[in-house]
């Protein structure tokens, strides 16, 4: 059996900015998956649903869940990023004020996703947007 | 330490959630950064922030943390609230500082995170 959902994200829209996440956790309890990996899952999904509202105009997540995985797409429309590498060091941010008065936007948001996931793959295209794919085996 | 023993300690007052006159946590952890809270390994810890916004509820949720303690006197929004009670995440305020609340609470015993 596999469960789909697929959720949109408005860019700049940080009073719903989790509201995503917290709909993967609540599944996630209800199908009886361990509490340690539903952290795991979570932190990872909720860094990258506040990153399209940090940084996209508009995004979606799908999420895949299969017997032994969990599989997450977020793509977003939104100005890209020109150096993943670079965007990977922890404390490299490009986030603005609003962002930093959220709580956010102080460079560790990839790091936190790739220490969060069994895999990870960021692909990228300046001016047009974001592809993250990432997977967790339960 | 106790819950009760924080909120006398702490002058902070309950904006929602319930527990028990013997509640523990057993850590906490002061920030105003959420990155930083989501690298937490730790369980049953307090998170006090001066972050009056719903990532800070968020992030809790996120982090399997349940009890949090705003302070510098700032106020829980409506909406905060809200995610607060959906998540069953117990919600105080005090008026004194993140340094002075921390530090009185370290004093009085309660562990780090690190």
């Amino acid at each position: 059996m596999v469960i789909e959902q697929t959720y949109f994200i408005r860019g700049g829209d940080f009073s719903h900015a989790g509201d995503a996440s917290s709909k993967v956790k609540k599944l996630l309890k209800q199908l009886g998956v361990d509490a340690r990996k539903i952290k795991n899952i979570v932190i990872a999904l909720y860094e990258a649903e506040v990153n399209i509202v940090a940084h996209a105009w508009e995004g979606m997540i799908r999420i895949s869940i299969e017997a032994d995985r969990i599989s997450c797409t977020l793509e977003d429309k939104g100005p890209g990023i020109e150096d993943i590498g670079q965007a990977m060091v922890e404390g490299y941010s490009t986030a603005s004020k609003e962002v930093r008065e959220m709580g956010f936007g102080a460079g560790m948001g990839l790091s936190n996703i790739k220490r969060n996931t069994d895999v990870l793959e960021i692909t990228s295209e300046v001016g047009v947007g974001t592809k993250v794919y990432m997977v967790n085996y339960f | 330490m106790k819950i009760s023993d924080i909120l006398q300690l702490t002058e902070a007052r309950v904006v929602c959630g319930s527990f028990s006159s013997q509640t523990e946590v057993e850590r906490a952890f002061s920030s105003d950064l959420m990155s930083d809270v989501l690298t937490l390994d730790s369980e049953n810890i307090l998170l006090i922030t001066g972050l009056a916004n719903p990532q800070s509820i968020r992030t809790a949720e996120m982090a399997d943390i349940h009890f949090i303690l705003l302070v510098r006197n700032k106020k829980a929004t409506e909406e905060m609230i809200r995610l607060a009670e959906e998540n069953h995440i117990t919600l105080m305020e005090t008026p004194f500082s993140l340094f002075r609340t921390s530090g009185i609470l370290y004093q009085a015993g309660l562990m780090p995170v690190y």
